[in-house]
């Protein structure tokens, strides 16, 4: 599942007058148990990465803790694997996110309208949001198998030869993608479908009293009108494609010969395959500033144009 | 937005019936395929046979404890919704209604754990549950999610629109904050609460990466990260009827709780990801 965003409506702004408060105290105390779990669990974390990511530490190679300026970063950039790591990622991105919003968007506006099997649509396209990525992954993986997967088979129906999809550097992103968009489709259909609930009718009359028919409505007005959502959805989206991880263990772990290894992967296979503790450091800040970029991006640019409520 | 036609024009429900096979399918086949006698799994031809059985589904139970996995599951779940909703509670209602030194700051901290996911600090945080002592322990799965900055803005969001007359009433009545809070507020806030709750429990319910590097012992493996040891382990014999014989083990309970909960479920997450 994607994971839950919040987009904070208002930036931290003084309440008009205090209330209750009897002793000074009292809000630190309040909110003492987020802070003290937030120090170590958000702000420590990312201090340490930033600090180690100037040493060399290599658990595996016994290598004692070594002061190395810049030099992790150096190597990082100059690395092939990480190129391939970024290429990955960046395709990834843009071989899901347009896709994933394109269907969503599809839907939902067909299935604001009330039709007889519209309730029973809606469900078919969210149910992927509501099981674990795993389980997908378990699925598409018997969906992907050379001879036997439905896809060769279907494939086969039409004399296509067999496809080691997930074996194949070729189809290998590719698949993921697909089976990506298959499971987020939906989730983002329902902020589409938000989004059409607040257009205003009035605009809609008068373009039928216009005579304009519905292509004519989608290009100018629906189109348009979702635009916040467009934007709003499409860096939820690009951050999720950012945090890929979990079907990649399953289905391909990486492979073949790194054709799926993305961000996260390659920080997993950093720290707990290769032990290399001062590059893991590294790729986490690397990692982490890309995530604040979209999401500053999210806050500032996106906010501003939508209103909902 | 109205509706503003009541149906589909034919084309496009041609293309939409096309693509809710294509949606559907995947699930369909996995569950025909769990029923069907392992020597058939693969078998080409017709999807149900006459001798369907639950044969699969023993031999998923014997070789894999699901069971356990989902005590596991449901004990992080729970143990997190806690005290997400405790800590969450108490710093929205300081965010809605308090005003001291430093609220600008703390609010910033709340808002960085927004835009940086848990997902990306795995590394030195698994060293913090390390030291700790904490690999194996349902807390370790716990405690990066457990201050949870989502649930606070989202209940701040409410608390804020809790009328001040009511707070003053049950001050006057000689409420404490904190009787205030229990009487006035959070009743006011159950629906954020049970939005909240939702989307929190599909999340954690879900969540893989986190909870796989910090369990070794197979006995305090979360149902996501033994299907997916099972799935790797059994895939190698190519044993697609123990296979999806775990996937659906594992996803029944919840699609059955999706259909139940239908609606629910949409408005929570419509709700909790656009407000």
């Amino acid at each position: 599942m994607a994971e839950p965003v919040v987009q904070p409506k208002r930036k931290a702004t003084a309440p008009k007058r205090g209330t209750v408060s009897t002793g000074w105290w009292r809000p630190y105390l309040m909110l003492s148990p987020a802070i003290v779990l937030l120090l170590a669990f958000t702000i420590y974390p990312m201090l340490a990465a930033g600090y180690m990511s100037f040493f060399k530490i290599n658990l595996a190679t016994k290598q004692q803790m070594v002061f190395n300026g810049i030099a992790n970063y150096k190597d990082l950039l100059a690395s092939p694997a990480f190129h391939t790591v970024m290429k990955n990622t960046v395709l990834f991105a843009f071989g899901t996110v347009p896709f994933s919003l394109g269907l969503a968007m599809f839907l939902a506006i067909q299935l604001n309208k009330q039709f007889k099997l519209s309730g029973i649509f809606r469900t078919l396209f969210f149910y992927p949001t509501v099981i674990p990525m795993m389980s997908a992954a378990t699925i598409w993986l018997f969906m992907y198998t050379p001879q036997y997967g439905i896809i060769n088979r279907f494939l086969g129906f039409f004399g296509i030869p067999d496809i080691n999809f997930l074996g194949s550097s070729t189809w290998a992103l590719p698949a993921i993608m697909m089976m990506t968009v298959w499971k987020d489709a939906g989730y983002f259909m329902l902020f589409y479908l938000a989004g059409l609930q607040n257009l205003p009718t009035e605009l809609y009359e008068a373009a039928e009293l216009d005579g304009a028919n519905g292509w004519v409505q989608f290009r100018r007005l629906t189109f348009p009108l979702l635009m916040p959502t467009t934007l709003f959805v499409s860096t939820v989206s690009l951050i999720n494609s950012f945090k890929t991880v979990d079907q990649l263990f399953l289905m391909t772990g990486g492979g073949p010969n790194n054709a799926t290894n993305l961000l996260l992967f390659n920080l997993w296979e950093l720290a707990f395959s290769f032990h290399d503790k001062g590059m893991a450091a590294t790729l986490t800040v690397v990692l982490v500033v890309i995530l604040l970029i979209l999401a500053i991006i999210q806050n500032q640019w996106v906010d501003k144009k939508i209103h909902y409520n | 937005m109205q509706q503003r036609r009541n149906s589909a024009s034919v084309p496009v429900l041609i293309i939409l019936g096309l693509m809710a096979a294509a949606w559907v399918i995947p699930l369909l086949w996995t569950f025909a395929t769990s029923l069907r006698p392992s020597d058939q799994s693969v078998a080409v031809g017709s999807w149900l046979t006459t001798d369907m059985t639950l044969a699969n589904f023993q031999r998923a139970l014997d070789y894999a404890p699901f069971g356990q996995y989902l005590i596991n599951t449901v004990i992080i779940v729970v143990g997190i919704l806690v005290m997400q909703l405790i800590t969450a509670t108490l710093a929205g209602y300081v965010f809605a209604r308090m005003n001291f030194p430093g609220r600008d700051l703390i609010f910033l901290l709340f808002l960085l754990q927004l835009m940086v996911p848990a997902e990306a600090l795995v590394v030195p945080n698994y060293t913090t549950i390390r030291l700790l002592k904490l690999v194996d322990n349902p807390l370790a799965i716990m405690l990066p999610y457990v201050a949870s900055a989502f649930g606070t803005f989202l209940i701040r969001q409410t608390f804020r629109q809790v009328p001040k007359e009511l707070e003053e009433a049950s001050v006057i009545d000689g409420c404490s904050t904190m009787q205030t809070l229990w009487h006035v507020f959070i009743p006011l806030a159950r629906p954020t609460l049970v939005a909240f709750g939702l989307v929190s429990v599909s999340y954690h319910w879900n969540n893989f990466f986190w909870p796989m590097i910090v369990t070794n012992d197979p006995a305090r493996r979360p149902l996501t990260v033994g299907l997916a040891l099972f799935a790797k382990a059994v895939e190698a014999g190519a044993d697609w009827s123990l296979v999806t014989a775990g996937t659906v083990i594992v996803i029944l309970p919840l699609l059955a709780v999706f259909l139940i909960f239908q609606r629910q479920f949409i408005s929570s997450f419509m709700q909790s990801g656009i407000k």
